[in-house]
């Protein structure tokens, strides 16, 4: 019998028995729907975590001083005096695949402004500082090499610190605040950024000149870090292998040594996030995968039904000469047209399911293959378990069948 | 009518064995005839003779166990199941006793069936097919009915002309009045005569004698072995015997027949 005829067959079977057929499509739909959904909230938090990330810059490279052994005693890397401005002034002559640098210093402490006070983190960074980190300016302006020279006392504060110091209409360029009792004027208002994925508020932040930051307020003389960034976030790797053979140079590391600074690529943490994602997506996936299979039984028992009901039928088809191949066919064709619909309807449930998602703010995105994965795997369903049900169909004895009450 | 030239169906000694637990039962000990092309031949025997047992071998549902059935020219003894089916679906047409239709599905579906399963037919030329042979059995106003709307009479009707359609070498009637009433068996006995008349080879397989004085030939089965094959001369037409009955009961009948839902 011809693929046309055995899909109008299997058609009018399903259609003669609408609800049954709809309830062992059912286990497949709320499957499907399930995978999908999980796989779209799995993708959409990963993509969401990624353009957090890249809003910090793709490209953004951080060298930490590494923690050196001193008498067999590893050291606390903050501690460390490792990073001059040698190695700034070394990296700025040599650069290749690194565009913008910045060294960082840092401090916390008590920011006041008349009556009102906050606790914030001071950040001593190079004018190209906001480059790197693709900031905006949102009011005023920045700090140029200029103010770097002179070690200026001036800044650029964020949201937060605004909404805390000044009162509402308060406009707060060139007011001058303090911090540890040094007194700094706002130049420029950052642009709201909001929190960061590990709960940082990213618009706490002042940022001043390094020089400032280091003479006047820390009085000393290396730096915590030096933030970079590549030229594209391709080339990281080679701008981290530049970075390294530069500081290697200063600091006249020997061959075979140790390297006494650690340089990390965003990407490299971008990976870290992206694996655990990945991680809880699998465990989702699997959990509603389950679902999936009990649909798969439940096909299974109904093909079965659907054989011993269907015991008369079967044995005239052989009577006028359906060979077991023809009958077989048959009932494949009837649970893989319920698994596949079921998919279908499922994919469809599943996408509007992500719909709801994005509404009540669970960010999803159905990756592509997911469906392509979920539609496979509903024919290999049905074939899987119409395949038992089919064969006892098609190893019925004609004689017997025929007459079967 | 009957042509003495060519046989249809040869039985040589054919026997069937059943093992029942520890015992072997044979329902066939040895059965020898031929049919020749044209034949009307009822097949008689109370239940246990082997009617149903040799119905199965003749409509190559079963191989025997040993001896030899030639059907249409070709051994049937050695063939494969997928084989025995083509054998079916090209040589045989089949007439149950409780008709088998497909329920939900209209008389023309219904005869289609066998010529599904022929990769010959485009899916015009099964539908003319079955349109034609509907007609032939005098149900060409009934075509897209289905057979919970047909009385009992018709939904035989239309099992018998699912029979006819892939125009077999012969056709196997089991039982094939037992659900009907008198007089719509008469009707039936009436289209099998036509068909005889026509040059079709049929076998009638029934537990009613009645029915032998119908039909060309009566061969008569007893524990497995034909006890009397005999020719019959004088044959009597249910075109008659039909005129004949009474026509008030026979209305009863038939309403209390077609109220029964024959169908699976």
């Amino acid at each position: 019998m011809n693929l046309t005829n055995l899909f109008k067959i299997a058609f009018k079977a399903l259609a003669n028995n609408k609800f049954r057929t709809f309830l062992s499509m059912l286990g497949i739909i709320i499957g499907v729907a399930a995978v999908i959904i999980m796989m779209a909230i799995g993708q959409g938090s990963k993509e969401s975590v990624r353009k957090e990330i890249s809003k910090m810059g793709t490209n953004l490279l951080s060298v930490h001083p590494g923690a050196e052994m001193m008498g067999g005693v590893r050291r606390d890397p903050s501690e460390m005096q490792t990073l001059k401005l040698a190695d700034y002034d070394a990296i700025l002559e040599n650069k290749r695949y690194v565009t913008y640098v910045s060294p960082e210093v840092t401090s916390s402490g008590q920011v006041i402004y008349g009556s009102k006070n906050t606790n914030s983190t001071i950040y001593g960074e190079s004018p190209e500082y906001l480059d790197i980190k693709q900031w905006n300016i949102a009011k005023g302006n920045s700090f140029g090499d200029d103010d770097v020279r002179k070690g200026a006392k001036v800044c650029l504060v964020g949201k937060t610190i605004v909404e805390n110091l000044f009162d509402e209409g308060v406009d707060p360029i060139d007011k001058i605040i303090r911090f540890k009792s040094i007194p700094f004027r706002i130049i420029g208002v950052l642009d709201e950024k909001g929190y960061n994925n590990w709960g940082m508020d990213q618009d706490n932040v002042i940022i001043a000149p390094y020089t400032t930051v280091m003479k006047r307020l820390l009085a000393q003389t290396y730096f915590q870090g030096i933030n970079a960034s590549a030229i594209s976030e391709e080339l990281s790797d080679e701008a981290i292998e530049e970075l390294t053979s530069i500081l290697r140079t200063s600091h006249r590391i020997k061959e075979g040594d140790d390297d006494d600074f650690t340089i990390r690529s965003q990407q490299e943490m971008m990976e870290t996030m992206s694996s655990t994602m990945d991680t809880i997506t699998i465990i989702l996936v699997v959990a509603a995968a389950f679902s999936l299979l009990v649909a798969g039984i439940g096909i299974m028992n109904i093909m079965l039904v659907s054989v011993t009901e269907r015991t008369r039928e079967i044995g005239l088809r052989m009577s006028v000469g359906a060979r077991g191949f023809d009958i077989s066919n048959q009932f494949l064709i009837e649970s893989v047209l319920i698994s596949i619909s079921g998919g279908v309807i499922g994919i469809f449930t599943g996408w509007l399911g992500t719909l709801v998602c994005n509404q009540i703010g669970f960010p999803a995105s159905i990756p592509m293959w997911s469906i392509v994965v979920s539609f496979a795997v509903c024919t290999v369903l049905g074939i899987g378990f119409g395949y038992f049900p089919a064969t006892k169909a098609a190893n019925l004895d004609p004689i017997e069948a025929i007459r079967y009450e | 009518m009957v042509n003495k030239e060519k046989v249809i169906i040869e039985l040589r000694d054919v026997k069937r064995k059943f093992i029942v637990g520890d015992e072997s039962v044979y329902a066939l000990r040895g059965v020898s005839f031929k049919i020749h092309e044209g034949e009307f031949v009822t097949i008689m025997g109370t239940s246990g003779s082997g009617k149903s047992t040799l119905l199965n071998q003749l409509g190559c549902l079963d191989t025997p166990t040993s001896g030899e059935y030639i059907l249409d020219g070709v051994s049937v003894k050695s063939m494969s199941k997928n084989q025995r089916a083509r054998l079916r679906n090209r040589k045989i047409g089949f007439v149950f006793q409780n008709y088998n239709l497909l329920p939900k599905t209209t008389a023309i579906e219904n005869v289609e069936l066998p010529l599904m399963y022929n990769s010959g037919y485009s899916a015009r030329e099964r539908r003319e097919a079955a349109i034609k042979v509907l007609k032939e059995v005098g149900l060409g106003h009934r075509l897209e009915h289905k057979p919970n709307q047909m009385s009992g009479g018709q939904m035989q009707r239309v099992a018998i002309a699912r029979a006819l359609v892939n125009n077999p070498a012969v056709i196997l009637a089991d039982e094939a009045t037992g659900n009907l009433d008198t007089r719509t068996s008469f009707e039936m006995l009436v289209l099998f005569q036509k068909l005889y008349a026509e040059g079709h080879t049929i076998i009638f397989v029934t537990h009613n004698p009645d029915l032998a004085r119908y039909s060309s030939r009566n061969i008569l089965l007893r524990d497995g072995r034909i006890v009397d094959d005999t020719v019959n001369e004088n044959i009597l037409s249910a075109k008659e015997t039909l005129d004949n009955l009474p026509a008030e009961e026979a209305m009863e009948d038939r309403q209390i027949e077609s109220a029964a839902d024959n169908t699976f």
